[in-house]
């Protein structure tokens, strides 16, 4: 073969090249499966896998290629990552995001290559207007903070201690819960912040203590629930009649079997129990933990409902897979999930779902997050204030 | 208020147990060991493995988790540190944060990422009241042990033959070999026990601290704090470091919540402005 022709190939497989690109859509994922949120990062990698396992990676034509990268949980390193898949791999959708700085180092990569940037993860509200190219698809903590405190003044809960980790998250979880408490006539003695690295809680749980309140609001971060639960119960809180409330980051279906009895009767509010009762979620926590080995949390429908708005996206689109379009088609989205009917606002791009109140419960020898009320349709508060 | 205390003396003692084995090798060996978080959470490890899945009596974990970590210890010493005690600070710094990222990877691949707990026994539950002051009986345990550890720690290496020995070998080595000391084997001794000791802070802290595969990275900090302020030239130094800054941080986080955390890092930066050397250290001899 000539020198001629070798070249005459390789600039058709040059030119040719950027047409076979066409044909795939491609997702770079970037979690954390390392370091300090790597629970959360195999959480959504095994939801993703099972996603497109159960659907195919094809989707009206087109092929679906996500390109997993890990975060190390450092926000630094998803920026570096996001660039480098945008730039080298030319993804369409980025996608994943564990904790919200990841999610904020990563919104203006999505803004400026115009792709739309699905957050499978963090939780807190401010998030989605980083970027007009941001979709959620986990939660927002007011969300649930806004539904704990309805519930509590109903329930004659009056008097509460606030505890929440020292970061971002934990102010959203804390400003909700008491605007809203506060405004149904509830007392609030004392605001706690831990510090987010914190590894005894000791100090906080004896001062919320000597406060002597109805019950404890808590939100940690999933990873220091089981600790944090430890604790409550042997400083004998439990006993001495206060109750525990929150946010379900606490009773994170992934370590709650873990917890023990300390953890029964805690009440919290949520988008996600493994415990749902509907057919589609029971099919899912089957498959989930055939292919896992463990139960799956509220990280992995995040990361289940963002691959399925994906799939849908490019479905709906009808051929276009340019950033916008497939923006476009993922506002005002709705479907069934395993969490129940959800859906996505197309104003603020922002999950709409439902918040259930659960309590921990033993079922056939394992604890579960039982739901025994439903609020349907609950929007983002911290935007809807606006 | 003195529940306060009380927790911060535990919650001092735990430190010191997870940081005494690091004043070991670091103080007497001179060899910064990074790495000692990593034989902490084998301890912590060993203990929920056999606590949990094969049903050994907690209190038989213990000193089982101390023998684990320290023939792991013994090992990594043997294969691994021996060629690095001659290098630089810096080389041995690299070399044990290399050690312990691969040892965060390999348990997270291993046991999982989630955080695992250990079931206490029951009698070790809860809290009991003496004269109005809660006094947490885990908590308790802890102090029992840690001190118990400190009184036997200190003799031997301030009143028995092999402390003097080991002494003398850091000393000046060249010597203490010229007088028959067998100074390897004393030094692998040491490693093996101060990694043993780490294993067992690692056990005792399960149930307090949480264990997941980043307790390495958790805890260095805390560790290294205690070294420093402490000073490193015995055991009481450390110790009282402990007690110190267990206190003041609980007290810290009950008293003044929004700059608690900060309490333990202010008093580590007053300690070192006005002693470098560390709070009992002897005045630089190296």
């Amino acid at each position: 073969m000539s020198l001629k022709c070798i070249a005459a190939a390789l600039t058709a497989a040059l030119l040719a090249s950027p047409a076979l690109a066409q044909e795939t859509v491609k997702v770079g994922l970037i979690v954390s499966m390392t370091g300090q949120q790597a629970s959360t990062g195999k959480q959504i990698k095994g939801a993703v896998d099972l996603y497109m396992k159960q659907h195919g990676d094809t989707v009206a034509g087109k092929k679906i290629q996500v390109i997993l990268r890990d975060s190390g949980s450092i926000p630094d390193q998803t920026k570096r990552l996001a660039q480098e898949l945008i730039v080298n791999e030319h993804v369409n959708v980025i996608a994943g995001f564990e904790i919200t700085p990841a999610a904020f180092v990563a919104a203006p990569l999505a803004t400026e290559a115009k792709i739309p940037a699905v957050v499978m993860a963090a939780g807190t509200s401010v998030i989605t207007e980083k970027s007009p190219y941001i979709v959620r698809t986990s939660f927002t903590l007011p969300q649930s903070s806004t539904i704990i405190a309805d519930w509590a003044l109903k329930n004659n809960i009056k008097k509460v201690v606030t505890i929440v980790s020292d970061y971002a998250p934990g102010f959203d979880a804390e400003k909700a819960f008491t605007e809203q408490f506060k405004k149904g006539g509830g007392e609030i003695p004392q605001a706690l912040r831990v510090p987010l690295a914190s590894p005894d809680f000791a100090p906080f749980l004896q001062r919320a203590a000597d406060a002597k309140p109805d019950a404890i609001f808590i939100f940690v971060p999933s990873g220091q629930g089981g600790t944090f639960m430890k604790q409550f119960a042997e400083r004998g809180l439990d006993k001495a009649g206060v109750k525990l409330i929150g946010p379900g980051d606490v009773t994170d279906d992934d370590e709650l079997n873990n917890m023990g009895d300390a953890a029964l009767g805690v009440v919290t509010a949520h988008l996600y129990s493994a415990d749902h009762n509907s057919p589609l979620n029971k099919d899912y926590v089957k498959a989930f933990e055939a292919a896992n080995h463990f139960r799956p949390n509220f990280m992995s429908v995040g990361g289940y409902d963002g691959m399925h708005l994906i799939y849908a996206a490019v479905e709906k689109a009808g051929g276009k897979i340019d950033g916008d379009s497939l923006l476009a088609a993922m506002k005002g989205m709705k479907w069934e999930s395993p969490r129940g009917p959800i859906s996505i606002d197309p104003e603020t791009r922002d999950i709409v779902q439902n918040i259930y109140i659960r309590k921990v419960e033993r079922k056939n020898g394992e604890l579960y997050n039982v739901e025994f009320a439903t609020f349907e349709a609950v929007k983002d508060p911290g935007k809807a204030k606006k | 208020m003195l529940t306060i205390l009380f927790d911060g003396i535990a919650y001092g003692m735990l430190l010191f147990v997870l940081a005494s084995g690091l004043a070991v090798t670091l103080g007497l060996m001179n060899f910064v060991n990074l790495a000692h978080g990593s034989f902490a959470m084998a301890g912590g490890y060993v203990t929920v493995a056999l606590v949990n899945s094969l049903g050994v009596p907690f209190f038989l974990s213990l000193p089982l988790a101390f023998l684990v970590s320290g023939l792991l210890g013994l090992l990594f010493e043997r294969t691994l540190y021996v060629h690095v005690y001659r290098k630089s600070h810096l080389d041995q710094v690299l070399f044990t944060i290399g050690l312990v990222f691969m040892s965060v990877a390999a348990v997270d691949y291993v046991m999982g990422s989630s955080q695992v707990f250990v079931r206490i026994p029951r009698e070790l539950q809860g809290q009991f009241s003496v004269f109005g002051v809660g006094i947490g009986r885990y908590r308790l345990l802890i102090i029992i042990i840690c001190g118990l550890l400190t009184a036997v720690l200190q003799y031997i290496l301030a009143r028995t033959r092999f402390g003097s020995r080991l002494r003398a070998a850091v000393d000046d080595g060249r010597v203490a070999r010229g007088l028959g000391i067998d100074v390897n084997r004393i030094f692998a001794l040491t490693f093996a026990v101060g990694s043993g000791l780490a294993g067992l802070g690692g056990a005792l802290g399960v149930e307090i601290l949480g264990l997941d595969p980043a307790f390495p990275l958790k805890i260095m900090i805390y560790v290294l704090i205690v070294v420093t302020v402490g000073g490193t030239s015995s055991i009481i130094g450390p110790f009282l470091a402990s007690l110190l800054l267990g206190i003041c941080d609980v007290a810290g986080k009950y008293y003044a919540p929004a700059v608690g955390p900060f309490v333990i890092y202010s008093i580590m930066i007053i300690v070192l402005l006005w002693r470098p050397q560390g709070l009992f250290a002897r005045a630089a001899s190296r």
